[in-house]
């Protein structure tokens, strides 16, 4: 291990605010990456799956 | 490989076994990234010079790794789209175009953050730095042409000429830090070379490298099976999967 305390850890050596920045942006756009996908392919599943069935039941 | 190739142009045939890969590239990436990431931030040794700000390294170069082969692949599938009018080509093409932009975004994010500390400025007009936002509006303009033009045949097409033409700007990339004096230093990793860092540097990256390509698998097999739903939705399979509530 690197770091030898905690506190050393967030600190990254006094540069703590770019490294965590960084890290952070990465986090949330790896996030919205795979999430959005996942919710948007669902949500539009169910919206054809019923459009599908009002069609059936009309014809 | 006829037969393959054959059968990649079938989106039921993509539809199924993307659905039995994502488990695996899912596991891959949590397994790299996870692994990737605790090596980078706790075990690697700091730059001498840079001190702790060097770890943004670990997320800087495999974004742009993964933003600039995403083009090409982008490239290469417009490339059969038009050729062969292969219809998962096209939809690759426009799956893949914001998964290029948020990491073309990430690399220069992250490159800024770090070229504060490191040149004392957040940007400077870098002839690397010039080409990766010009990527990044190549990225928009293909999903400006895919949201404006309604046609889906006509915007692949579309897209896929502006992927090809883009493509010159890869190299362009690649080599600005050979061609122009320029502050952003050179590449990390080279085919015929050994890297210029020691070996507890760069493995943790090579292992985020391959996280970052897992990820980018996993999200693009999610991406294209929910565009093969939507361009196939009035086939016979399509409707069986969404009777059948779901995939």
């Amino acid at each position: 291990m690197y770091f030898s305390s905690l506190a050393e850890f967030v600190a990254m050596g006094g540069h703590g605010v770019y490294v965590w920045l960084a890290y952070a942006v990465f986090a949330v756009i790896m996030c919205a990456n795979l999430v959005v996908p996942v919710v948007q392919g669902k949500q539009r599943v169910r919206q054809l799956a019923q459009r599908l069935k009002r069609e059936e039941t009309a014809s | 490989m006829w037969a393959f190739f054959h059968k990649l142009g079938s989106p039921k045939w993509f539809y199924d076994i993307a659905g039995k890969w994502i488990p695996w590239f899912g596991a891959l990436a949590v397994l790299a990234l996870g692994s990737g990431l605790l090596w980078a931030l706790l075990f690697a040794p700091a730059d001498y010079q840079q001190g702790n700000s060097f770890r943004i390294i670990y997320i800087h170069v495999p974004a742009a790794i993964l933003a600039q082969s995403c083009f090409m692949m982008m490239a290469v599938a417009g490339a059969i789209g038009l050729i062969w009018k292969m219809k998962l080509a096209d939809m690759f093409l426009k799956a893949a175009a914001p998964v290029g932009a948020s990491f073309t975004f990430l690399a220069l994010f992250t490159g800024a953050v770090w070229g504060k500390p490191t040149w004392g400025s957040w940007w400077v007009w870098d002839a690397r730095l010039t080409a990766m936002l010009i990527l990044l509006f190549l990225y928009f303009g293909i999903i400006a042409l895919q949201a404006a033009i309604e046609d889906a045949t006509v915007a692949a097409k579309a897209s896929a000429v502006l992927a090809l033409v883009g493509l010159v700007n890869i190299p362009i990339i690649k080599y600005s830090v050979d061609w122009w004096n320029t502050l952003h230093q050179p590449a990390t990793f080279k085919l015929t070379e050994k890297p210029a860092m020691p070996a507890e540097m760069w493995m943790p990256l090579l292992v985020m490298v391959i996280g970052f390509y897992s990820f980018f698998a996993l999200v693009m097999l999610i991406r294209t099976r929910n565009e093969i739903l939507e361009r196939e939705r009035r086939t016979r399979w399509v409707k069986d999967i969404l009777m059948s509530g779901g995939r």
